[in-house]
C-alpha cells in the first residue's frame, strides 16, 4: 500500500470508530477501542513512511472557492504522527478496560476517537484553514473531554481551559493573518519559500504570537494555569493523551511557524525561548513538588518537561541564528527526543494514576500507600515511569537530557557573549529541574506505594484489568528500549532536523551516541550491560556468602512504643516540607496552627496543622486580570439598560451617523 | 590491568574511610579504630543473620544492590590511575552524576519503604540536600567540561587547561563543598550519629541490618572514594598516566594514594574543626558554593581560562 493509503485508512478507521460508538449496542465498546488501536497503527505506519520519504501533499478537498481542506506530510509531522499514534495506540488498549467503569461510554468513545483524529489533522495540516479548523475541533473536543464527569470542579476547569485556549487560538489566528498578508499564501510551503519577504519587525510579531499561542497550548510558564487544572480532572485516559500529546501539538506549530516558515531569527528569540524553557521548568516542579493530589502533581510536571523541550529547541534556534548548523541539528534533536520521551514516560504515568484511582478511588496520596504490594505491576510500572522522568539511567529520558545538556554546553561555540552565558545557566537551571523531579518523584512514588496502607480503600486495592496493565507494560518497555537505543530515535529524528538545519551534527550507533567532531560520547546500553554484570556479580557472591543464613522478619523499628500506626508515617506534605522553607520566596506559604488544651499549656487536646502555598500566577496576574475584565464587563452593560426604547434610540443614532458619514 | 583500576576503588575505599576515622580520632585526642577497622565492620555485618520489616517490599530488598551496582559503575567510568580504560567512551560525566543520582533515589525510596518516621525524614533531607548540590556541582563541572572542550571525563583530564587559574580554584572550592555535601560529612551530615533530630544519610539506612547494611555501608565508602577521585580527575590530572605501561601505573598509583590521603586528611580536618550546621542554615552554605561556581563560569568566559 502506499503511504497515502495508509493515511486514508487510518482516518476512515478513526471516524468509523468515533461513529460506531454512538449506536447504543453493544454496551461494553471494546470494539470501538479496537478500531481506534487499528486506526492508530496505520497512522504509525503512515508516520515512519513520512519520516524518510521527501514532503508530498496528501489529499485536498475543497470547501469553497477560497478554502480547502489541504492535508500535506514532511518529516516533521511524520515524527508528531508517530508520537501522537504510538500513545494513542496504547491508550486505547488501555482504555478497554477503564473505561468500563465509566458512565456514558459511547460519548467517551466518541470523543476519543474525535479527539485522536483530530491531532492527527493539526500536525498534517497544509494550509492555515486546515490547521485552524483541525486546531480548534481539537480543542473543543478536549473541552467536552475536560468537563466529561460534568461537576463542580470540573465545570470550572473546563471554563478556564476553554477561555485560555482561545486566547491562545487568537494570536495564532493574528499571526496567520500577518503571514497571509505578507507572503500572499495560505499554503504552509508557499509561504515558507516566500518568508524572505517579511519584513524583520514583523517577523518579531510572529515570533512573540507564536510563543503566546502555541505556548499557551503547550503550557509554558505563566500561560500553564490551564494546564494543572484541567488534565486532572479529566478521565485518566484522556489525560495522558492531553499530557502526553496534545500539549506537543503546541511545540509542533512552533517548530512549524518558528524554525520552519519564519526562520531563522536573531539571537534573542533562541534566548527568550531558553529562558522561558528555564522558568517553565524549575517553576513547573516546585509546583508539581508541593501537590499531593497525584494527577495535578503529574499535571505540573508536563509544565517542567515543556520547559526541557524549549531548552532544547531554544538552543537550536540560537545555533541558527549564528548559522551553527551542526550544532542547532543536535539541540533540535535533544528537543524532539525528550518530545517522544515525555510523551511515552507522562503517559505512562498518568495511566498508572488512572490504576491507581481506579482501585484506591482518590487522588490524594496522603490516602494511599503500601499499593505495591497490592497493585504489584502497576506499581512495577510508575517505577519505571518515575525512574524515566527523572532521567535516570539507563531509561529515555536519561538520554534526551544529557543531549539537552550537551546543546547547551556547546553554546559555548557560539561567538555571541549572552549566549555563552545563558547557555550554561540552562543547564544548571536543567540540573535543577533533575534533582528537583528527583525529589518530586520519591514522593511520589514513595507515599503511593511505599509503606503502610494509609486508608481503608488503599489497604481493599486490586491490580487493575488485564488490557490496563499491558498498556502500561508496552509504555515501561518502550520507555527502557528508546533509553538503551538511543540510535532508533536519533535517526528518526535526524531526518526531522536534517530539512530544517541541513546537518546532523550527532554520531549515532544502535547503543551510543557522540558529538560529531569531539570526545563527548555516552553509551547507556553499555551503562546497562555493566549494570547487568555487576548486578549478577554481585547476587552471586551475596547468595555464597548467605548460604544457611536465616532472615528474620520483624516490625520496623519504633523506639520501643509498640504499634507503629500508618498515620505515624512520613506523609507527603512533611516530605516537601524542607523544600517548602527552602523556596518559600517563591511559594509565598502560609500556616495556620490551633491548638486546644485540656489544661493550658501542657495539656493538648488537639493540634490542628494547615499549611498552604500562594498560587503566584493566579493571586497576582491572572485575578486581578479578570478582575479587570469584569469591571470593564460591568461599566460596558450600562448600554444594555433592557429598555427597548432606548435601543431604538440606538438605531436611530446609527442610522443618522450612516446616512451622515456612509456617503 | 588499567581495565582493572575500578578494583582500586572497590578494594580500598573501606581503607581510606578508616585512615579518615583514625586521623580525625587524632585530632581530637583520641585514639580510634585501627586502619583496618571499616573492613572488619563490612565483614561482621556479611556474617549476621538479617532482621527485615515486615512493612517493607521488594524495593527495600533491591535497593542495597541498586545502590551499590550503580557506584560500582560510576567507578568503572572515571579514570582512576590512568586515562586509558575499556569504559573510556562511557566515562561521561553527565552520565556519571546521573547514575550516583540512580542509587539516591533508590535509597531515599529504601527510606520510605518501611514506613517509619526516621527514614521518610532521612529520604527527605537526603533529596533537599541534593536539589541544593546538584546545579552547584553540575556548574563546576560545566566549567571543566567547556574548557576541554568535552565531558568526557578522561577527556577532561587529559587536556586539564585550567590549572590555577581564577576559574579553576573558583570551581574547586565549590567542587569541595558539593563533595563535603555528597559524602554527608560535617558540616552538612555527621556519619557518626544515630540521632533523629540531625541525621541523613543514617535515617535513610536505619532499617537495614546484616549483609544489606554492609552493602549499604560499603558504596558509602565508595562513593567518597569515586568522589574524591573525580575531584582530582577533573581539578588535579597532574601525575595521571595516559598510558598503560606497567612504570607508568605504578607512578601513577603512588600519587593517586598520596592525593587520595590528602583529600581526607582535609576531610578529617574540616569534620574536627567545624561544627555540624543547623540543617535550614545548609541552604545558606550551598548557595554561596554555588555563587563560587557561577563565578568560576563567568569568568572563564570572560577571561578564557
Amino acid at each position: 500500500m502506499n503511504p497515502e493509503g495508509y493515511f486514508i485508512a487510518g482516518a476512515c478507521l478513526c471516524l468509523f470508530s468515533a461513529i460506531v460508538s454512538l449506536f447504543p449496542i453493544p454496551r461494553t465498546k471494546t470494539h470501538v477501542y479496537l478500531l481506534s488501536l487499528s486506526g492508530s497503527l496505520c497512522f504509525l505506519t503512515f508516520g515512519l513512511h513520512l519520516l524518510f520519504l521527501p514532503p508530498r501533499d496528501l489529499v485536498s478537498i475543497p470547501v469553497s472557492t477560497f478554502f480547502e481542506f489541504a492535508f500535506r506530510g514532511d518529516p516533521l509531522s511524520g515524527f508528531f504522527v508517530l508520537l501522537i499514534s504510538l500513545l494513542a495506540a496504547v491508550v486505547s488498549i488501555y482504555s478497554i478496560g477503564y473505561t468500563k467503569s465509566l458512565k456514558n461510554q459511547g460519548l467517551m468513545g466518541f470523543l476519543f476517537s474525535l479527539f485522536i483524529l483530530s491531532m492527527f489533522a493539526v500536525v498534517l495540516s497544509g494550509n492555515v484553514f486546515t490547521f485552524l479548523v483541525s486546531w480548534e475541533t481539537m480543542s473543543m473536543v478536549s473541552y467536552f473531554l475536560v468537563t466529561f464527569d460534568r461537576d463542580e470542579t470540573s465545570s470550572k476547569a473546563g471554563l478556564i481551559y476553554a477561555v485560555m485556549t482561545h486566547m491562545g487560538t487568537a494570536f495564532i489566528i493574528a499571526l496567520f493573518l500577518i503571514l497571509y498578508k505578507e507572503t500572499g499564501s495560505m499554503d504552509f510551503a508557499e509561504m515558507k519559500t516566500r518568508s524572505a519577504q517579511i519584513p524583520d519587525l514583523l517577523k518579531h510579531v510572529i515570533f512573540v504570537f507564536a510563543m503566546i499561542g502555541f505556548g499557551t497550548k503547550a503550557g509554558i510558564v505563566p500561560l500553564h494555569t490551564w494546564l494543572p487544572r484541567a488534565h486532572p480532572t479529566a478521565p485518566s485516559n484522556i489525560s495522558a493523551l492531553m499530557s502526553g500529546v496534545m500539549i506537543k501539538t503546541g511545540i509542533y506549530g512552533l517548530i512549524r511557524v518558528v524554525l520552519d516558515i519564519a526562520g531563522p531569527g536573531p539571537e534573542w528569540w533562541g534566548m527568550t525561548v531558553i529562558i522561558i524553557g528555564a522558568v517553565s521548568s524549575i517553576l513547573g516542579v516546585l509546583y508539581a513538588l508541593m501537590e499531593h493530589d497525584i494527577k495535578r502533581l503529574l499535571a505540573y510536571h508536563s509544565v517542567e518537561n515543556i520547559g526541557i523541550i524549549l531548552l532544547g529547541i531554544g538552543a537550536s534556534m540560537t545555533f541558527q541564528s549564528h548559522e551553527l548548523f551542526a550544532l542547532s541539528a543536535i539541540a533540535l534533536a535533544a528537543g524532539l527526543y525528550h518530545t517522544l520521551n515525555h510523551a511515552l514516560f507522562k503517559g505512562l504515568l498518568f495511566l498508572g494514576a488512572g490504576s491507581v484511582m481506579h482501585a484506591v478511588h482518590t487522588r490524594n496520596m496522603e490516602e494511599m500507600g503500601g499499593l505495591i504490594k497490592s497493585m504489584p505491576y502497576t506499581g512495577l510500572f510508575f517505577l519505571i515511569g518515575s525512574i524515566s522522568i527523572c532521567a535516570l539511567p539507563p531509561f529515555n529520558g536519561f538520554v534526551s537530557e544529557w543531549m539537552t545538556y550537551q546543546s547547551l554546553l556547546l553554546g559555548f561555540e557560539s561567538p555571541s557573549i549572552v549566549s555563552k552565558i545563558v547557555s550554561p545557566l540552562g543547564g544548571a537551571a536543567l540540573a535543577l529541574t533533575g534533582a528537583l523531579a528527583a525529589a518530586c518523584f520519591v514522593k511520589a512514588f514513595g507515599i503511593t506505594f511505599l509503606g503502610m496502607p494509609r486508608s481503608r480503600h488503599a489497604e481493599e486495592a486490586k491490580e487493575s484489568s488485564p488490557s490496563m496493565t499491558a498498556a502500561m507494560g508496552i509504555l515501561a518497555l518502550l520507555c527502557l528500549l528508546f533509553g538503551i537505543f538511543p540510535g532508533l530515535v536519533v535517526n528518526l529524528t535526524s531526518t526531522v532536523s536534517f530539512p530544517l538545519t541541513g546537518s546532523t551534527g550527532i554520531v549515532s550507533g544502535l547503543g551510543f551516541l557522540r558529538i560529531e567532531g569531539s570526545s563527548t560520547a555516552v553509551s547507556p546500553a553499555a551503562i546497562l550491560i555493566t549494570m547487568a554484570v555487576m548486578l549478577s556479580a554481585a547476587l552471586v557472591f551475596f547468595l555464597a556468602l548467605r548460604r544457611k543464613k536465616k532472615t528474620v522478619y520483624a516490625d520496623s523499628w519504633d523506639c520501643g512504643i509498640p504499634a507503629l500506626t500508618p498515620r505515624m508515617q512520613y506523609t507527603a506534605t512533611a516530605f516537601s516540607k524542607p523544600i517548602r522553607l527552602i523556596f518559600k520566596r517563591i511559594y509565598l506559604p502560609r500556616r495556620e496552627l490551633k491548638v486546644s488544651y485540656i489544661v493550658k499549656p501542657f495539656f493538648v487536646r488537639s493540634i490542628r496543622y494547615s499549611s498552604e502555598i500562594t498560587p503566584f500566577f493566579e493571586r497576582y496576574i491572572y485575578e486581578p486580570a479578570t478582575g479587570f475584565i469584569q469591571r470593564v464587563a460591568g461599566k460596558v452593560r450600562l448600554l444594555q439598560s433592557g429598555s427597548l426604547h432606548l435601543y431604538l434610540g440606538y438605531i436611530l443614532v446609527t442610522l443618522i451617523l450612516l446616512l451622515l458619514f456612509g456617503t | 590491568m588499567a581495565y582493572f583500576q575500578f578494583l582500586i576503588i572497590l578494594l580500598l575505599s573501606p581503607l581510606l574511610q578508616g585512615f579518615i576515622k583514625k586521623l580525625k580520632a587524632r585530632m581530637q585526642g583520641r585514639v580510634g579504630p585501627g586502619l583496618l577497622q571499616p573492613y572488619y565492620d563490612l565483614i561482621r555485618l556479611f556474617r549476621k543473620e538479617m532482621v527485615l520489616s515486615r512493612v517493607a517490599s521488594w524495593i527495600f530488598k533491591a535497593a542495597p544492590f541498586i545502590v551499590f551496582v550503580s557506584t560500582l559503575t560510576a567507578s568503572m567510568m572515571v579514570p582512576v590511575i590512568t586515562t586509558q580504560s575499556l569504559f573510556g567512551m562511557m566515562g561521561d560525566v553527565i552520565a556519571f552524576i546521573y547514575i550516583l543520582a540512580a542509587g539516591r533515589f533508590f535509597m531515599a525510596l529504601a527510606g520510605l519503604d518501611a514506613g517509619t518516621s526516621f527514614g521518610g525524614e532521612g529520604s527527605s533531607r537526603e533529596m533537599t540536600v541534593a536539589i541544593l548540590v546538584e546545579p552547584m556541582m553540575m556548574l563546576c563541572l560545566f566549567t571543566a567540561a567547556i574548557s576541554a572542550g568535552s565531558t568526557n571525563i578522561a577527556g577532561i583530564a587529559e587536556t586539564q587547561r585550567l590549572l590555577y587559574s581564577p576559574s579553576h580554584i573558583l570551581a574547586l572550592s565549590a567542587f569541595i563543598v558539593a563533595v563535603i555535601a555528597e559524602t554527608g560529612r560535617i558540616p552538612v551530615d555527621n556519619p557518626d550519629t544515630h540521632l533523629e533530630l540531625t541525621m541523613i544519610h543514617e535515617g535513610m539506612i536505619l532499617e537495614y541490618s546484616g549483609p544489606y547494611l554492609a552493602l549499604m555501608e560499603w558504596a558509602h565508602d565508595m562513593k567518597q572514594m569515586l568522589l574524591f577521585t573525580l575531584t582530582m580527575d577533573i581539578f588535579f590530572p597532574l601525575g595521571m598516566a595516559t598510558g598503560a605501561g606497567f612504570f607508568s601505573l605504578a607512578v601513577s598509583l603512588v600519587i593517586f594514594i598520596l592525593k587520595m590521603l590528602l583529600m581526607g586528611s582535609l576531610m578529617a580536618w574540616v569534620e574536627s574543626s567545624r561544627a555540624k550546621m543547623r540543617f535550614f542554615q545548609l541552604p545558606s552554605l550551598l548557595e554561596s558554593a554555588f555563587v563560587l561556581a557561577f563565578l568560576s563560569l563567568l569568568t572563564y568566559i570572560m577571561m578564557g581560562k
